[in-house]
């Protein structure tokens, strides 16, 4: 089974439309797993029936009992994160704030607090349109993003894939360098990264990188939007060659994805003809590439 | 006055709209604009300045001191982020997995985990123009939380910034806690969304976000000239959510931002656009 | 010698398990008397964070000597094993604990 997970470091370089679009072309043969769960998007394309939701839970939220507190203000005085707020009506917690580190459960006292679980989103599996089954979350508002989330859709998608012996789960992963892409990347087999030719987004591919290069990921790279600015692209290229990344695509600007997107589709299922071709082609090499490496 | 520049999906142009509006008010007043977004800080690239200061920010992690510990399992019980571990011969801690509560340290009955710095990130300070300063964060690259830097760099601005002075924060995207952490010191936010259903459901979760925070923010529909618009501009409406500008989509505008060039000063609309959302939000 | 080996399931001929901290289960085995232990590490595996590191402890606890999984475990997991000197071998992904077992005998397990 191999883990292909896109990533892109910078957010809007397409990364979502390309992972939704390989599959479309994949159909029953992957598992879709959509690890950017703090801005989930996959099921707007997808437009999956639910088969499972439930409800998700990480870590824990203090929570003061007022009728057991004493007002000492303890609790107060050591929580670094400001999350005890000690107002008119007595003390509570702003569970915005709090962390879930439990200090003050244990030094309070009166035993006036309690550590309940924390909900922190809803978790489901659904049946896309391709024949395909996409594995997602959504998490709640300011919640942690701690990457649990994350490795509970990848552990879920795994799962599946075993059962239904399916040999290649496609992740879209999450932006950033922080911990939902060090969840999204454990145990990948291979990694696609998505960028476009701008100072930003090429600066971002770098830093994606220099995080793989500690996993020792092997990786391909699209170059999505490359007419944009020549000069740059040229300099991707010279990045990808010294860093023996393989160039899957480069794929001109088009107001195609955005339409096949306001149309609730994919890019393959337009007349797209250069990028459709273009993406069956990184395909290609991909393929080439993860099955190279089995042997 | 803190504004803060906010989207739920990435790539909307939360970095154009703040370094560009930052740039556009400080031909009139002293604006500071600082990059949160600190897993990918990008400002930098668009706004070139003499840098003026640069300091390591620390977070504040355990440090084990062998000779007094007892090896009673008390700090491994306490810590809930499993950043601490008692194995047969030693405690072992794992920085990346801390989150600076100081229970460990504070509770060891014979205080052998001292807490102790650690580098988590860079904040470089830079003078750009006679009224426009840059504050930028960089996360060293295998942290874990941005959280730490992100509040640190706020409790630096709030010692440089002058009373008058209007700081600009470009948030990073998403709605968990490092937008959070972002917009909860801001008086205001701009939301910057984009004309597509990825932009417009993001928008929604961002909005979400804003109302359980009892913010007050308004939106920028960037990239307009789409069919798609009026789904978003109607939504807003029957809300009653304000729309302070759109931004058409342009090419040029696309090319400019790809090579690190600012839109405004090349562009007339967007100029105009920006002198729009200085007027709405009473900040020219 | 002590012999663990991740695994998915709690049979010689389950498959092994290619992750280290969030494998479900660890079939050690003792070469001393042929007898076999399960460590059952499914509370683990739903952790937030530092499953590899809690997961090694384990392995400490139960006196292994040789670790044996598929990718490896990451850089806490390793700096834990470290300090107990369990030596770890990687590599059996896709084969069974008996041929992983059969494997290690041969040495045709990488070192990790």
């Amino acid at each position: 089974m191999k883990e292909i997970v896109f990533i892109s470091g910078k957010g809007g370089t397409g990364k979502t439309s390309i992972t939704a679009a390989m599959s479309y072309l994949l159909g029953g043969n992957c598992i879709l797993a959509d690890c950017d769960v703090d801005a989930a998007d996959m099921h707007l394309v997808t437009r999956p029936q639910a088969i499972l939701s439930e409800i998700f839970f990480s870590g824990v939220e203090a929570k003061i009992n007022t009728s057991l507190c004493s007002s000492c203000a303890r609790c107060f005085q050591i929580c670094r994160f400001h999350a005890i707020n000690a107002g008119g009506t007595g003390f509570s917690v702003d569970p915005l704030s709090c962390e879930g580190c439990g200090y003050c459960f244990h030094i309070c006292p009166e035993q006036a607090i309690s550590l309940p679980e924390r909900k922190v989103g809803i978790f489901q599996i659904s049946q896309t349109r391709f024949d395909n089954i996409l594995v997602h979350a959504e998490l709640d508002i300011g919640a942690e993003n701690s990457g649990k989330l994350v490795t509970k859709v990848k552990k879920e998608a795994r799962k599946l894939a075993e059962k239904e012996k399916i040999n290649i789960i496609l992740v879209d992963g999450s932006p950033g360098i922080g911990c939902p892409v060090i969840s999204s990347l454990a145990g990948a087999g291979y990694v696609v990264m998505v960028t476009e030719p701008s100072r930003s987004a090429f600066h971002d591919l770098q830093r994606v990188h220099i995080l793989l290069s500690k996993f020792g990921l092997p990786a391909g790279c699209i170059i999505n939007k490359c007419d944009l600015n020549e000069k740059i692209s040229s300099e991707i290229k010279d990045f990808l060659v010294s860093r023996e990344i393989a160039l899957l695509a480069e794929i001109p600007f088009s107001r195609s994805f955005s339409d096949a997107m306001i149309a609730g589709k994919t890019i393959m299922e337009t007349d797209a003809e250069n990028i459709i071709l273009k993406i069956n082609n990184s395909w290609d090499i991909i393929l080439k590439q993860i099955s190279g490496e089995d042997t | 006055m803190i504004i803060a520049i906010a989207s739920g999906k990435g790539g909307t142009g939360k970095t154009t709209l703040a370094v560009n509006l930052s740039a556009f008010l400080a031909e009139k007043r002293k604006v500071i604009l600082a990059d949160l977004d600190v897993e990918e800080p990008n400002s930098g690239i668009f706004l070139k300045g003499r840098q003026v200061h640069s300091e390591k920010i620390c977070r504040m992690i355990p440090e084990w001191i062998e000779r007094t510990c007892i090896m009673c399992g008390k700090c491994q019980e306490l810590c809930r982020f499993n950043a601490v571990l008692k194995i047969p011969d030693r405690i072992m801690l794992f920085p990346e997995l801390c989150h600076s509560c100081f229970a460990c340290s504070e509770l060891c009955p014979t205080s052998s985990l001292p807490m102790h710095g650690e580098t988590g990130g860079i904040l470089y300070h830079s003078i750009i123009s006679k009224k426009l300063q840059l504050v930028d964060s960089h996360l060293e690259i295998g942290q874990v939380s941005a959280v730490p830097l992100i509040s640190a760099t706020i409790s630096y601005l709030k010692g440089i910034a002058a009373s008058d002075d209007l700081l600009i924060f470009d948030s990073p995207p998403g709605t968990s806690c490092p937008m959070l952490e972002v917009t909860k010191s801001a008086e205001h936010v701009i939301l910057v969304t984009e004309p597509t259903p990825f932009g417009f459901h993001d928008l929604k979760l961002a909005i979400k976000t804003m109302e359980k925070l009892d913010k007050s923010f308004s939106i920028v529909l960037n990239q307009a000239g789409d069919e798609f618009d009026s789904t978003i501009i109607e939504f807003c409406h029957s809300a009653n959510y304000r729309i302070i500008a759109c931004i058409p989509y342009m090419r040029r505008a696309a090319e400019l931002y790809s090579a690190g060039r600012l839109l405004y000063q090349e562009i007339p609309v967007i100029r105009e656009a920006l002198s729009v959302i200085a007027n709405n939000l009473q900040l020219a | 010698m002590k012999i663990a080996f991740s695994t998915t399931g709690l049979e010689m001929n389950s498959p092994i398990d290619p992750r280290f901290g969030r494998s479900e289960y660890f079939i050690i085995l003792d070469e001393k008397d042929n007898s076999k232990q399960i460590i059952d590490n499914s509370a683990i595996t739903s952790v937030a964070h530092g499953a590899g590191p809690r997961t090694a402890q384990k392995i400490i606890e139960a006196g292994v000597g040789v670790l044996i999984t598929g990718n490896g475990p990451g850089n806490n997991a390793a700096r834990v094993l470290n300090t107990s000197g369990v030596r770890i071998l990687v590599g059996a992904g896709g084969m069974t604990v008996d041929e992983a077992y059969r494997a290690y005998k041969d040495n045709k397990l990488k070192q990790f």
